[in-house]
C-alpha cells in the first residue's frame, strides 16, 4: 500500500524527522488560507500516488497567497499520469543548498533492509543511479541489530556530508529506520533531504510503501489507504481477498495461484489472445469467493470470453464449480466460458458443470486456444 | 536418494489441530510420509487421526519425545514467525513453512536468526516438498507425480502442479520437487536447490520454474553456466505481465531494472538452459 507524501511526512515528523511547515488542502480556497498562515511563499504539491509529479507540472512555487490560490486551482484540475489530483500539500518554501537522497527499503537479494543514499538527490536520482551508480551508496542492515549511530555516520561520511551535519543526520537516520520498522514499510524514502541555506536538514519530500501483509497489526495505517486511485474493480476484489489487476485485453481469467495466473495470461497471449485481467482466487477458494471473482470479471464490458483454469490442491475443484454455478445464476453471463479443472475433486467439479453449457479443456494450452477462439467468435 | 526429504524423514506438524493442518496431515500420512506427531500450544496430550498421532505443547517437547528431524508449519501468518523461531530453537534442522502472507520484515529477522543456527528453511508461502513414492511434506497433491530422475524446483505453487502433471502424462518422474515459495524473502533459493540436485546421484536432469521479479533466476543462471553438469529446462511465468507497481525510486535502484521475464529468459538461455514457451512444453525439452 502506498502512502501520500503528506501522510508519509506526518509519520516522519512523529519520529523526529524535520519536515517543512504545511498542510493538505482539497480546495484552492483552503490552499490560499494555508499560504497566508505560512507567510505567503509556499510550494503547492499535488498529492497523487505516482512519481514524476514535478516533471508533470504538479509541483509549483507560489510567491504569495494569491498566486498560491491560482496555482492550487490549476493543479487541482490536473490529471497526472491518468490520476486526477484531489488534494494538494501546501508547504512553506525552503531555500535549498543541497539535495540528498536517503531511503531505507527491503533488499530482496540480501534478505535484509538496505540504506540507499546519495549526495546527488532530487528529481534526477534515477538517472544518477543509471549513469553514475558510484554516486549511490548502499549499506545493508542486520534486522536483528537495527540501525546504529555508527552506521549512520558511515553513510554520512560516504556521501561527503560535512561533519557539522552528522549529528542531525544521525537522528534522521535513526528516526527513518524506526519509521521503516514500526510501520512495516517496504520503502521509507526522503527525496530530497535538503540542506537549507540556514544550515538545517529538512525532509522536503517523503514516500512510503507499507507491506500489505503486515496491515493486520497497523489498523491506523490501513485506514490511510486512498482507494480513490485504485480501479473500482480492484477495490471490490480486495474486499473478497482476491488478487486482481485489470488489463486491456478481452479474455477474462480466473486462476488459482499467482504463478499459474500469470502463466495462463502468458499462454493466452502465446496463442494470439489478450488477457483482460490477472486474477488469483487464492488457495482454498470458497464458492462465495469464486462468485465474487466472476462478477468482478464481468463488470468489464470488454470481456468477450472467460477462461477458468483451476489446478486443485488446497483448492477443491467441486467448490470452485459450485461458485461458478452460483455466479452464473446471479449474473447470467452472455460470454462463452472455457473451463479446465484438474487436481483435487476435479471429477466432481466437472460433473457439476456438465449441464452449465461451458466449453471444457484438458490441458492449459488447449484451454487457452479455445478461449482465444471463443473470444474471436464473440465479436 | 533424493534431496531434503525421503523415507527417513521424521516429521512433526506445527498447527496440527487446525483445519488446514489436520487436513494435510491426513493427506501426508495417507501418502506414506512418516509423520511422528504435532504441536499446538495448549493442546498437548491430545491425539489426532483416531489416536494415531500425539499432540505436544511445544516443538521441544515434540522433538524430545519423537526424535523428529523435520517440521512443517501450518499456522496463520501472524503466528508463523514465532513457529519458525521455536522450531529453530528446538534444534529441528529442516523447517518447511507453508503459511502465506508472512510480513517481509518478520521474514528478514527470521532469516537472520536461522542463518546463525544453520537451519534450513523452505518457504514460506510454498507448497512444500515431494519425493514421489517416499515422502510428501506439504500440500502438493501426491497423485500428480511419479518417482523418477528429474529434480523440480519452483517459486510457484499451482504452476508446479501443472508441470508435475505434464511430466506424469509423459511418464517422466521426479526425484524431488521443491517449492521454494514466491515471497521476496524466503529461506531457500534456486541456487541452494540447484546445488543439492547437482550433488544428488538420483537426479539426472532439472526443471526450474521461475517468475518475474527479483534476481534469483539470474543468479541461478550464473551457477548453471559455471558449475552445473546436469541439463536444466526452465519456464518463466509473467512474460506478459504489465510492468509491476514500482517500489519508488529505491525499488528501481535496488533491482537495477532487472527482474523482467525477458531478462531472465536471456540469462538462462545464455547459460545453456532450454526455456519453454508454456509449462506443458517443459518436460518435452528434457526428452
Amino acid at each position: 500500500m502506498k502512502l501520500h507524501e503528506y501522510q508519509s511526512k506526518t509519520i516522519f515528523s512523529k519520529y523526529g524527522i524535520p519536515i517543512p511547515k504545511g498542510r493538505v488542502a482539497a480546495t484552492a480556497q483552503e490552499a490560499k488560507q494555508i499560504a497566508e498562515e505560512l507567510g505567503g511563499r509556499v510550494v503547492i504539491k499535488s498529492q497523487v500516488l505516482v512519481g514524476g509529479r514535478g516533471k508533470a507540472g504538479g509541483v509549483k512555487l507560489a510567491k504569495d497567497s494569491a498566486e498560491a490560490e491560482q496555482l492550487a486551482t490549476q493543479i487541482l484540475g490536473m490529471d497526472i499520469k491518468g490520476l486526477p489530483v484531489r488534494k494538494v500539500l501546501v508547504d512553506e518554501a525552503s531555500a535549498i543548498d543541497q539535495e540528498i537522497y536517503f531511503a531505507i527499503t527491503d533488499d530482496r537479494s540480501a534478505k535484509k533492509p538496505v540504506i540507499i543514499a546519495s549526495a546527488a538527490g532530487g528529481v534526477d536520482i534515477e538517472e544518477v543511479a543509471a549513469k553514475t551508480p558510484e554516486k549511490i551508496i548502499k549499506v545493508n542492515i542486520d534486522p536483528l541489530l537495527g540501525m546504529r549511530e555508527y552506521i549512520a555516520r558511515d553513510v554520512a561520511a560516504a556521501i561527503d556530508l560535512p561533519r557539522e551535519y552528522w549529528r542531525d543526520f544521525t537522528k534522521i537516520a535513526m528516526g527513518l529506520y524506526e519509521v521503516y520498522k514500526n510501520t512495516d514499510a517496504s520503502l521509507a524514502e526522503i527525496n530530497p533531504l535538503v540542506i537549507t541555506k540556514d544550515k538545517k536538514l529538512v525532509a522536503l519530500d517523503g514516500k512510503m510503501m507499507i507491506d500489505d501483509n503486515a496491515l493486520f497489526r497497523h489498523p491506523d495505517l490501513a485506514e490511510m489507504r486512498d482507494t480513490d486511485e485504485d480501479a473500482p474493480s480492484e477495490v471490490e476484489a480486495r474486499k473478497y481477498g482476491l488478487s486482481f489487476i485489470k488489463l486491456d485485453g478481452n479474455i477474462g481469467c480466473m486462476v488459482n495461484g499467482a504463478g499459474l495466473a500469470m502463466t495462463s495470461m502468458d499462454v493466452i497471449k502465446l496463442f494470439g489472445g489478450e488477457p483482460a485481467n490477472f486474477l488469483d482466487v487464492g488457495g482454498g477458494a470458497s464458492s462465495e469467493k469464486v462468485a465474487a471473482a466472476m462478477r468482478i470479471i464481468l463488470t468489464d464490458p470488454s470481456v468477450e470470453a472467460i477462461l477458468f483454469n483451476i489446478f486443485g490442491g488446497i483448492t477443491r475443484c467441486d467448490e470452485v464449480a459450485r461458485g461458478i454455478l452460483v455466479a452464473m445464476d446471479e449474473v447470467k453471463p452472455k460470454v462463452p466460458m472455457v473451463v479446465r479443472l484438474v487436481g483435487t475433486n476435479a471429477e466432481e467439479g466437472r460433473r457439476l458443470l456438465e449441464n452449465a453449457n461451458m466449453i471444457t479443456a484438458e490441458t492449459l494450452a488447449d484451454a487457452a486456444k479455445k478461449s482465444v477462439e471463443a473470444a474471436k467468435k464473440g465479436k | 536418494m533424493s534431496i531434503l526429504v525421503d523415507k527417513n524423514t521424521r516429521l512433526i506438524v506445527q498447527g496440527i489441530t487446525g483445519n488446514e493442518g489436520l487436513f494435510h496431515t491426513t493427506q501426508m500420512v495417507a501418502y506414506g510420509t512418516h509423520v511422528v506427531g504435532g504441536v499446538t500450544p495448549g493442546k498437548g496430550g491430545e491425539w489426532v487421526l483416531e489416536g494415531k498421532l500425539p499432540v505436544f505443547d511445544s516443538v521441544k517437547m515434540a522433538r524430545d519425545a519423537t526424535d523428529a528431524n523435520a517440521t512443517i508449519i501450518f499456522v496463520p501468518a501472524r503466528f508463523a514467525p514465532d513457529a519458525m523461531y521455536e522450531a529453530a530453537d528446538a534444534g529441528i534442522p529442516l523447517i518447511i513453512c507453508i503459511t502465506e502472507g508472512v510480513p517481509v520484515q518478520d521474514m528478514m529477522r527470521v532469516r537472520s536468526y536461522l542463518d546463525q543456527k544453520k537451519v534450513r528453511l523452505i518457504g514460506p508461502n510454498c507448497p512444500g516438498l515431494l519425493t514421489p513414492g517416499e515422502a510428501k511434506v506439504g500440500i502438493i497433491p501426491g497423485d500428480i507425480a511419479i518417482p523418477g530422475n528429474v529434480g523440480v524446483v519452483s517459486r510457484s505453487g499451482t504452476l508446479t502442479y501443472e508441470v508435475l502433471y505434464a511430466m506424469k502424462n509423459l511418464n517422466m518422474g521426479a526425484s524431488t520437487c521443491v517449492g521454494i515459495g514466491g515471497d521476496p524473502v524466503n529461506g531457500t533459493n534456486f541456487l541452494d536447490v540447484l546445488e543439492m540436485f547437482e550433488h544428488d546421484p538420483k537426479t539426472e536432469k532439472v526443471i526450474m520454474i521461475g517468475e518475474i521479479g527479483g534476481n534469483e533466476e539470474e543468479k541461478a543462471a550464473d551457477y548453471i553456466a559455471s558449475k552445473m553438469t546436469k541439463p536444466v529446462a526452465s519456464f518463466i511465468a509473467g512474460q506478459t505481465a504489465p510492468a509491476g507497481k514500482r517500489m519508488g525510486h529505491a525499488g528501481a535502484i535496488i533491482e537495477g531494472g532487472a527482474g523482467t521475464a525477458a531478462d531472465k529468459v536471456k540469462a538462462l538461455e545464455a547459460a545453456g538452459v532450454k526455456v519453454a514457451r508454456h509449462p506443458e512444453e517443459i518436460p518435452t525439452l528434457l526428452m
